[in-house]
């Protein structure tokens, strides 16, 4: 069996473009209707990464920019596999992800929120899977932050992540929420996810079997990336 | 009662937000933390090929640059092969030709620029040779999953190109063209939505 193509992407999961109670995507949201494509070499291929790409201490927020001790907060490690929807590990692809500190501030000329920055820390961080599609970083919890919609909406705290596949149509952005924050439901970019099963796969549980003691809880996220059907008859993606 | 087909289903995108570049361009957001940031060099120095550059701005539905966006862009060699090993002349790309590009914006004007080589045709669906072209992905605050579309050149042959003959309107396929510039330089403004939207692909 070889592969084909990427199972359809499936939009009554995924977030539609204009999502009014989130006003910055009225002014951003195409109106017209997609083109829909069958897989061709442009898009059943994308770039792949190796370890002469990144540096080991790169998945180590903790580590990764201290420059006189360790930044504040909560310690967790954040963990899980990368997987297709056909259950499969995704091996060897790049994880990214970026946050606020712990007060919710984030490291960027443009983030003019009063709490304060935190020397040690930068607040991102990559690494590869491994052959089973597990991954893992170290971290602090970030912080809710207000930000500028309705007069009084914070989002909740949330690590974004960043993801690869082996194709550029698995190519993905999301979040990472945690158990248990009543922010969540309240949240205006949390709610332009249509389908309530889709927002929980969104929110990673507290885990205590991966925690460490008396150094650092853990959070588990599994991501899925799109899956891909096996070729049992001869198709014609190619040609001849 | 049947059995359960049991997929997972992939999980639900969410915008990239303001501070993307943290991430995946921290030299952007103000700051240097990695050795190396990824997506800077696209062609390498030995790939053989026209040197070229593309520029652009992303325009929201009221005529505004998007200042804060972020682009990928991903294609194949002067030959047609990707980087990839799925494509089956994987093993004659060029050498030191990545074939993906990470794009950010001038935060004061949203113009966006990247050098690279002129991809070759790649063979497409059913043998129908595909113009070239670069595949490019879109992401930015008040973007709630990525949008892709593809950037053609106005100097290539793109009549007979499989996926522009699939857009219904014939005006609509003038937004995945660029124009050349100058030699060497082509333009490629994407519209968010309104007057001339860009045809975006559900891939
Ligand atoms: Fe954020």
């Amino acid at each position: 069996m070889k592969p084909a193509e990427f199972y359809q992407r499936d939009r009554l999961r995924q977030p539609p473009a204009l999502t009014p109670d989130y006003k910055t995507s009225v002014a951003r949201s195409p109106r017209l209707a997609m083109l829909s494509l069958q897989g061709s070499m442009s898009e059943i291929t994308g770039p792949t990464f190796g370890h002469s790409d990144i540096d080991p201490i790169d998945n180590d927020l903790i580590r990764n920019y201290a420059k006189t001790g360790d930044p504040v907060g909560e310690r967790i490690i954040v963990h899980g596999r990368v997987l297709d929807e056909n259950g499969r590990g995704v091996p060897n692809t790049l994880v990214e992800i970026w946050q606020a500190n712990a007060g919710g501030r984030y490291r960027h000329k443009k983030d003019t929120y009063l709490a304060p920055i935190d020397p040690n820390f930068g607040g991102c961080g990559r690494t590869l899977t491994d052959e089973q599609g597990y991954y893992y970083f170290r971290t602090i919890k970030p912080g809710a932050y207000p930000w500028r919609n309705w007069v009084n909406n914070w989002r909740p705290a949330h690590i974004h992540v960043s993801v690869f596949g082996t194709s550029f149509s698995q190519r993905l952005i999301t979040q990472m929420y945690f158990e248990g924050d009543p922010l969540i439901a309240k949240c205006p970019i949390v709610n332009t996810i249509p389908d309530p099963r889709a927002i929980e796969q969104l929110i990673a549980p507290l885990d205590m079997n991966a925690a460490v003691p008396l150094d650092s809880l853990a959070y588990k996220f599994d991501i899925v990336l799109r899956g891909r059907r096996s070729t049992l008859f001869e198709n014609r993606l190619e040609g001849n | 009662m049947v059995q359960p087909l049991n997929y997972l289903h992939e999980s639900a995108a969410q915008t990239a937000g303001p501070y993307v570049h943290i991430g995946l361009a921290p030299g952007a957001a103000g700051f240097d933390i990695y050795r190396n940031e990824l997506g800077r060099d696209i062609a390498g120095p030995d790939a053989p090929g026209e040197r070229i550059r593309v520029e652009g701005v992303v325009i929201d539905g009221t005529g505004a640059a998007v200042k804060d966006v972020l682009l990928e862009v991903w294609q194949a060699d002067a030959a047609g092969i990707y980087p990839h090993p799925e494509d089956p002349r994987f093993a004659d790309v060029a050498p030191g030709f990545r074939g993906w590009g990470r794009v950010i914006t001038d935060f004061d004007t949203g113009l966006w620029s990247f050098d690279t080589i002129k991809p070759g045709s790649v063979m497409g669906r059913n043998a129908r040779r595909m113009a070239p072209h670069i595949n490019v992905w879109i992401v930015a605050r008040g973007i709630n999953i990525g949008l892709n579309t593809r950037m053609y050149f106005e100097d290539e042959d793109n009549a007979t190109d499989p996926v522009l003959n699939l857009i219904e309107q014939p005006p609509r396929r003038e937004t995945l063209i660029a124009r050349k510039v100058k030699p060497g330089l082509y333009r490629f403004d994407i519209r968010l939505q309104g007057d001339g939207e860009t045809v975006f692909l559900d891939i």
